[in-house]
């Protein structure tokens, strides 16, 4: 994506195209340890989001991102809309008043939005949730930055980070949500959540 | 003014329910406030019926938020944290069951109760026995 204002607002195209293609696979993957409303969430979420972007087409990337995050903590219904919704507010703020990102900006706004979900899922690594797709991604862009990468492959090695991260769920034990309840029968499945993190890390880098 | 409640479930239905059965139980001295479904009523929680539930009933006196699932307590945190800090520090955030915490809550509430008193009876529903057998 290029970091300027309109990449921002072209990567959340592409997020809501992809979690509309891949909704029925998310919910499938949430009937089979969840409550199976995952992909219809979302997409519900990130419907009423593009409903609200051009609202926000002149504002700076921190608006963006806030604009975003409010909107999802309305409209997805479930866990995955505080979580989400915190994920970009807190970006959002770390962001605030940038018209365009560096590699350091972006990781500084990835950073912000791990921590937020940490917090408000309390949630950690290994627990089968979207963190376990999110915290690759940003260790890969600490790498980056420290190796001087370019932005683009540096996105490129974080969406793959987050997509290995994502697979990396099935063998776990979920201790968080819904899929806790079932406990050593949530073993065997991709968490939904990370599934969808990881789609939000490939919009970074498609379409282009 | 008593402690007023509010009662955030995934289903709109659920939440009226909860409302309508420990209203019962209050006649009519405790204000109600169910936050259930989504904004277009399906399945799930919203920040803003949230925020709009604590809006209705807030006194001074202060609130207690109950919760039923997961995403219900995510957002009830998050409708906390977004209020001024002076009407912050008179809500309570319950971790009770829904059904036993509102009808006790709202007992105590109607007999003129602290925010505190009616949180900690609302958190006593955590150990109710609710069926002869299951007594020790």
């Amino acid at each position: 994506m290029a970091a300027d204002r309109a990449g921002v607002l072209a990567w959340i195209r592409r997020s809501a195209e992809a979690i509309h293609e891949q909704r029925e696979i998310l919910t499938e993957l949430d009937r089979e340890i969840g409550d199976g409303d995952h992909g219809t969430n979302m997409d519900r979420g990130f419907a009423a989001v593009m409903t609200k972007l051009p609202d926000v087409a002149d504002a700076d990337i921190g608006t963006i991102l806030k604009t975003v995050g409010m909107t999802l903590v309305s409209t997805v219904g479930g866990a995955s809309g505080p979580l989400y919704g915190t994920a970009f507010l807190r970006a959002g703020t770390a962001l605030a008043g940038k018209q365009e990102l560096t590699l350091a900006d972006a990781l500084a706004g990835l950073q912000a939005a791990l921590d937020g979900v940490v917090a408000r899922g309390h949630a950690e690594r290994g627990e089968k949730t979207m963190v376990d797709a999110i915290a690759p991604a940003v260790d890969a862009l600490k790498a980056s930055v420290e190796h001087d990468d370019a932005l683009r492959q540096a996105l490129e090695t974080a969406a793959t980070a987050a997509e290995d991260g994502a697979k990396a769920t099935i063998p776990m034990l979920a201790k968080k949500g819904r899929a806790s309840y079932l406990g050593e029968r949530s073993i065997n499945h991709q968490d939904p959540g990370a599934t969808s993190a990881a789609l939000f890390f490939r919009a970074m880098v498609t379409g282009e | 003014m008593a402690v007023g409640l509010v009662i955030v479930s995934h289903s709109e239905r659920l939440a009226e329910g909860v409302v309508e059965l420990a209203g019962q139980m209050a006649s009519g001295q405790v204000r109600l406030a169910a936050a259930g479904g989504t904004d277009d009523g399906s399945l799930g929680t919203s920040l803003n019926k949230v925020l709009s539930a604590i809006d209705t009933v807030y006194s001074p006196d202060g609130v207690l938020v109950l919760v039923d699932l997961g995403s219900a307590g995510l957002v009830a945190e998050m409708a906390l944290e977004q209020l001024p800090p002076d009407r912050r520090r008179h809500i309570i955030l319950s971790e009770a069951p829904l059904v036993e915490g509102a009808v006790v809550a709202a007992v105590e509430s109607s007999i003129g109760s602290s925010l505190d008193q009616v949180a900690t009876t609302a958190r006593t529903a955590m150990e109710m026995n609710k069926v002869a057998t299951n007594q020790a």
